[in-house]
């Protein structure tokens, strides 16, 4: 039984099938029709929803998901707010009332979904007023598409909806609805499901499961799965949810660096990597989308092992570890030795990643990751580069060059990386560099770019590091090597 | 900074809470709004569904209830381009956990042809398959996954043949769709070889999806005796209509289609909505039961065709001013495996090819090429954009080949009243006046001053000169955009309207709501005639049974066609109101003065200064209803004016023309090909406008629209033709950050339409699309800052990260990459 709130009011849904998303649950079970679908690939945001879970002060925090490729089951003890559950009676939420005076619905399909976008920027708003920068609407919005505004309208209401008089949902009256929910969560905790969706809370439970159910799929964001049940209509009959395993939900600090969960996801992330890792948050901006970010999870990046994820170039380029973990105890490896062909890894029979290691970044390691795409936003690379390097007494020192879209793994450039070992970042180096990069690499073409261009574009990558170490050198500050649109 | 229509403050309730109440005497006396002119037309009101919108109460056709035995029905689709279906087993399809149905094309019981306008588009495949998509078989289950799961286990065969996708290679062996059109002004050839300086050169313009956020869906009941009623999401309901009834072999009067709002259209749902609705019509038919069709988008991308992809040639002669003498253009428009609306497109892509620009002696060839794909379909601007891409590539050569400002040439070649060596230079190739050219010219003259053009100009030189790898481009791009159907039949339409005994007012009419705002402008127009604040004029879904034989929501045309039927309707109802009351309301000194009687502000007001009586509209309505006065009207119009003739090629096909500038600003990664919109300024031309927040709407959509479709919208096939760009993971259509962060949008004042067009407005859904091109013609004026402005590299579209820097990296190698770009396979 999936067990939660629905706009403040307790649902109860028995004999919901596995691989049931929250979409099809609102519309086709509950009747609840106002959250579309454009796409069922979590790629358009027409199905936004908020999902609540209690924060470490137990007020709800909400938090936009994709209702087309969120699980159903994750909604077991939360409290989900959708489009129909923000008016108070006649009076519209602010986010719909600004959406109305600003002229931003034209023909109202993405509606909903912007409107539950803006709901959670509105909620963040309110808990902590900041500046609504361009950034932060991007981040907000960028993964609700609309074809027929233009989006101008939709950016002023975003800006404005906070000058309207802050009509609460009904559901917000109720002084326990964040208690009940808590205490929804403890109740399941407590009973911990069974049947053909389960969630186990701890490391042992799912050992136990996957060791019992070893044909069970593992999920957690479920960002990549869902396609698989939405697109290629394959049923998914066994899950086991990693989400609420607790060990896989820490960030470890060590003198060494951060283990990080398997289960975190992005948008948890984007403190650290922003304090450590500058430019593995300035791709974060443009990983997907923040309904994605919200759900999906390092861990989930990896074992994916697609060779155009976003995580994984950055992660060789950083020198992460993983730790598996599985019946026959923990092993750790470096992520290098983990991806072995397209789609391929080191995960053996009824293992699974338990958390990534990222070593501490000294004072002077450098990082520039830069993502090639068709659009800015939520579009997947065509190429992505990941370049971590030393300057040591002029000299580059543990140059690691890693990229995706050009193999069929994610692969760091090995003879590139010889070609500037050791050597001053001169025009030489990197003119051997850019020679000795197609050896590295063979690329395909596809859909998102052909052959040559990744390999141009790849090389031009060394190019611009190059113009890049130059102007730092001669402490330009303002070098015009990239775009402010793409700028760290 | 942004020129952005004045809102009202107050929001539409609160506006609704100040309207103080008042009585109507009589009988049949109720609360009736008081009234304002708040709503008529030229205000900005919102839209009519907005609130429904925003709350999730707006109902599109999946969200509508239906019984719950409800059938889905889920299409078998070929995953083969081009050969002959040799098997189609579909016994295990049958025997899947809950199909109740399923039909191919030898259970269709009437026509089994849906051609719109031409013959040539089966239901379902009989033997020969012509694309990857062309929907092979239907199955009905009783859930929307049980069929789409039941589809996969058809056993299809197919002798696959090969495929042809190359629609320049299709136009060499003269495998057309329909026949060949040219239009010729003046002696070309003479022209080419009398001029100073002569440009040759080639564009591959690419297609576009639509990208509807609501997928092609219907909802069909089975009605009384042998019909059914079809709820749908649909341009043109008329249309299904009549080839649901030819399917099933029932008159059009069995058939009733319902349209509330479709989920976005822009033209792919004018033409392609029908198979679906077709396809659902059969079903419900045989098993008696509601029957919906919802297809996911991958499948809609697929089975439903695009706009067309262009190849454009061109060669144009010009004297050492830019001033373009004349020339040959040709375009081949890919319009995939039949004719659909094809023959319209390639015709308006042709009379597009001008854009804002007197070409001279000029001839104009437009092949209609076929080719293994989806049938392409109408797309905002029909064409149009396709052919202007020529010109403006043109424009942009010939002032690299001078030396001279893109944008000096640009003006140098506006349509002007002259007359230069025997050719009139304000008349079209296919022999349209064009009107209004003083305001093509102070619409240019204020955006370049607004924009201010020439500093940014300068800017720009100067931030190349010192910028390696950032380069910047500015272009200012017009648009001359002919507003009628070219289809003449096409340019009618008609409106019922009904008056309630509370005062209430009920609009029906032949145009469909997606979006753009029609039918709130409808409204204001009535709410305009009969003096009453908009809240009490309601519209309700179009419907083949209230207003019949209706054209397709498309060329722009809604507001223009249906606001003239709904304004007629109210004019006549307002006369037989005026002629009643002018009787009934009459004292003791006689009848009430019929001259200048008006409705105004809720209120019949007749006569001036002492004499002047005031009833109110619910008093007025109520006392011609119990006088026996009919309160409803039918509305009907036709555009005068326009005609062509496909034998001579000329004529006056267009009402009038709308006009619109955009000047962008871009700056390019020429390293990495990445660039980004810095600003861009609009100045378009509505005319009088009938709703400003609306058509600024559909300018600034309009816009982003159409640099998406030059931008980063990059349609893909493989070499079996199967496309991979099927969905928004591989299809990039424009996001939140492609806003520019300038965005200044401006209408036009000052400028109503010369033509006796509603209340002087013009048509706005397509023309804004085509300002996208002030994009590409930046992207190309950054691109030609690598080579010092010698000359315009080719920049085929979409001009991705990808084209635009193998086209840079081109550059730096010294190749003159006019000639050396090849169109994509």
């Amino acid at each position: 039984m999936i067990d939660f709130y629905l706009n403040g009011k307790r649902q109860r849904c028995d004999d919901v099938p596995a691989d049931t998303s929250i979409l099809e649950l609102l519309r086709t079970r509950l009747g609840q029709t106002g959250t579309k679908e454009g796409c069922a690939s979590g790629d358009c945001g027409a199905c936004t929803v908020a999902i609540g879970e209690p924060g470490d002060d137990g007020a709800l925090r909400y938090q936009a998901a994709n209702g087309c490729i969120t699980p159903a089951h994750q909604l077991d003890g939360c409290h989900l707010v959708t489009v129909e559950g923000l008016a108070r009676g006649d009076a519209l939420h602010p986010a719909q009332a600004a959406m109305v005076e600003c002229h931003a619905s034209q023909c109202g399909f993405c509606t909903p979904g912007i409107v539950m976008s803006l709901f959670t920027l509105h909620e963040e708003q309110r808990r902590t007023p900041a500046p609504l920068s361009q950034q932060r609407l991007e981040e907000v919005l960028g993964g609700n598409l609309c074809r027929c505004t233009g989006y101008r309208p939709i950016r002023d209401a975003a800006l404005s909806m906070n000058d309207y008089p802050d009509t609460h949902p009904l559901w917000a009256d109720d002084p326990d609805l964040a208690s009940n929910v808590a205490q929804l969560r403890a109740a399941k905790a407590a009973s911990s499901g069974g049947g053909h969706y389960v969630a186990p809370r701890d490391l042992a439970a799912l050992r136990k499961l996957k060791a019992e159910h070893p044909e069970a799929r593992l999920v957690a964001g479920a960002t990549d799965l869902w396609l698989e049940t939405t697109q290629q209509l394959k049923a998914l009959d066994d899950l086991i949810d990693v989400r609420q395993v607790a060990e896989l939900n820490t960030i470890e600090e060590t003198p060494q660096g951060w283990w990080i969960g398997a289960a975190v996801t992005y948008s948890r992330l984007e403190p650290l990597f922003g304090q450590h890792f500058p430019a593995f948050a300035h791709l974060l901006h443009r990983f997907a989308s923040k309904q994605i970010r919200n759900r999906g999870t390092l861990g989930g990046n990896v074992a994916n092992a697609s060779p155009i994820g976003d995580s994984p170039p950055v992660l060789l380029a950083l020198d992460a570890r993983v730790s598996l973990d599985g019946p026959d105890g923990e092993r750790e490896l470096p992520l290098g030795d983990f991806f072995l062909d397209y789609k391929q890894t080191a995960l053996g029979a009824n293992e699974f990643i338990r958390a990534i290691f990222l070593p501490r970044p000294s004072d002077t390691q450098k990082l520039k990751v830069w993502k090639l795409s068709k659009r800015r936003e939520d579009d997947i690379s065509a190429v992505l580069g990941a370049f971590a390097w030393h300057l040591e007494g002029g000299a580059m020192r543990d140059v690691r060059l890693a990229f995706g879209g050009m193999a069929a793994i994610p692969k760091r450039a090995a003879a590139a990386e010889a070609a500037l070992e050791g050597q001053a970042p001169s025009a030489d180096a990197f003119a051997a560099a850019r020679v000795a990069l197609a050896s590295d690499f063979q690329p395909m073409s596809d859909v998102r770019g052909s052959a040559e261009y990744r390999q141009v574009a790849a090389s031009n990558l060394l190019e611009r590091l190059r113009l890049m170490i130059d102007a730092d050198s001669h402490h330009n500050a303002n070098p015009e090597v990239t775009l402010h649109a793409y700028a760290h | 900074m942004r020129t952005l229509t004045d809102i009202s403050p107050a929001s539409v309730k609160a506006r609704a809470d100040q309207q103080g109440r008042n009585k109507g005497d009589g009988p049949l006396a109720r609360e009736i709004s008081d009234v304002t002119r708040q709503g008529a037309a030229g205000a900005s009101r919102a839209h009519e569904s907005a609130v429904k919108h925003v709350t999730g109460r707006a109902a599109y056709i999946d969200d509508l209830q239906a019984p719950a035995d409800t059938l889905h029905v889920a299409l078998g689709l070929s995953p083969v381009a081009h050969g002959r279906l040799t098997r189609l087993d579909l016994e295990k399809v049958k025997a899947a956990p809950g199909v109740v149905d399923v039909i191919t094309i030898v259970d269709v019981p009437g026509h089994t042809d849906i051609g719109p306008v031409f013959p040539g588009d089966p239901i379902f495949a009989d033997d020969e398959i012509s694309y990857v998509g062309q929907c092979l078989f239907a199955v009905a289950a009783d859930s929307h996954q049980a069929a789409r799961r039941a589809v996969t286990l058809a056993e299809v065969e197919i002798d696959a043949q090969p495929a042809s996708l190359d629609p320049v290679a299709a136009a060499a062996r003269e495998e057309f769709v329909r026949p060949t059109h040219v239009q010729q002004s003046g002696d070309w050839q003479a022209a080419l070889d009398g001029a100073a300086h002569v440009i040759e050169s080639e564009q591959f313009v690419g297609g576009q999806e639509h990208f509807y956020l609501e997928g092609q869906a219907c909802l069909v009941q089975p009605s009384e005796d042998e019909g059914v009623i079809v709820h749908t999401s649909n341009q043109h309901p008329s249309e299904t209509q009549k080839l649901v009834a030819e399917v099933l072999d029932i008159p059009f009067h069995a058939v009733t289609v319902e349209m509330r709002r479709m989920g976005g259209g822009f033209g792919g749902k004018e033409t392609q909505a029908s198979p679906w609705a077709c396809i659902a019509a059969i079903i419900a038919r045989r098993t008696g039961r509601t029957t919906r069709v919802r297809l996911p988008r991958a499948e809609d991308m697929r089975a439903t065709g695009k706009r067309h992809p262009f190849h454009n040639r061109y060669k144009l002669g010009f004297d050492a001013q830019g001033v373009l003498q004349g020339g040959d253009i040709t375009v081949i428009g890919d319009c995939g495996y039949s004719p659909d609306l094809s023959e319209a497109i390639v015709d308006r892509a042709m009379f597009h090819a001008d854009n804002a620009y007197s070409l001279g002696s000029a001839r104009v060839t437009g092949h209609r090429a076929r080719t293994h794909t989806a049938s392409n379909t109408a797309f905002r601007g029909f064409g149009g954009p396709q052919g202007m891409m020529i010109i403006e590539a043109a424009l942009d050569d010939i002032a690299r080949r001078l030396g001279e400002d893109p944008l000096t040439i640009r003006k140098r070649n506006l349509y002007r009243a002259a007359e230069e060596q025997g050719i009139k230079r304000d008349v079209t190739h296919y022999g349209q006046p064009v009107e209004q050219l003083g305001l093509l010219r102070d619409l240019i003259a204020q955006l370049e001053q607004s924009s201010d053009y020439w500093t940014r100009r300068e800017a720009v030189a100067a931030h190349n000169t010192g910028s390696s790898i950032i380069k910047k481009g500015l272009a200012l791009t017009p648009v001359k955009f002919g507003i009628s159907f070219t289809a003449k039949h096409l340019n009618q339409a008609g409106a019922l309207l009904h008056v309630y005994t509370d005062g209430s007012v009920m609009i029906n009419h032949g145009g469909t709501e997606m979006g753009q705002g029609l039918h709130t402008k409808v409204c204001q127009v009535v709410a305009r005639e009969l003096g009453l604040d908009l809240e009490q004029v309601r519209i309700t879904a179009t419907r083949t049974d209230k207003v019949p034989n209706t054209s397709p929501t498309a060329a722009s045309s809604g507001a223009d066609l249906n606001g003239q039927a709904a304004r007629d309707a109210s004019l006549k109802l307002k006369e037989r109101l005026f002629d009643f009351a002018a009787e009934h309301f009459g004292t003791d000194r006689g009848g009430l003065d019929r001259e200048g009687m008006r409705l105004e502000g809720g209120e019949l007001i007749a006569g001036s200064g002492e004499a002047e009586r005031r009833i109110a509209w619910g008093e007025l309505v109520q006392a011609a209803y119990l006088s026996r006065i009919s309160l409803s009207e039918k509305g009907f119009y036709s555009t005068p004016l326009i005609h062509y003739d496909r034998e001579t090629a000329k004529g006056r096909p267009f009402y009038y023309y709308a006009f619109g500038a955009a000047v962008a600003e871009v700056s390019v990664d020429t390293l990495s090909g990445e660039y980004q919109v810095d600003r861009v300024d609009i100045l378009h031309d509505v005319g009088d406008s009938l709703n400003p927040a609306i058509d600024i709407g559909q300018v600034e959509g309009g816009f982003i629209q159409g640099m998406g479709w030059l931008t980063s919208e990059e349609l893909k096939w493989n070499d079996a033709g199967r496309l991979v760009s099927d969905g928004p993971a591989t299809y990039k259509i424009p996001t939140f950050g492609d806003l520019p962060p300038v965005f200044n949008v401006a209408l036009m004042q000052g400028h109503p339409n010369s033509q006796a067009s509603i209340y002087r407005s013009k048509a706005v859904g397509e023309p804004p699309f085509m300002l996208g091109m002030s994009v590409w013609s930046a992207l190309r004026d950054a691109l030609s800052s690598l080579v010092d402005y010698r000359h315009c590299p080719r920049l085929d579209t979409p001009a991705t990260p990808e084209r635009v820097l193998m086209a840079a990296e081109a550059l730096r190698q010294g190749a003159d990459t006019r000639e050396t770009q090849h169109a994509p396979a």
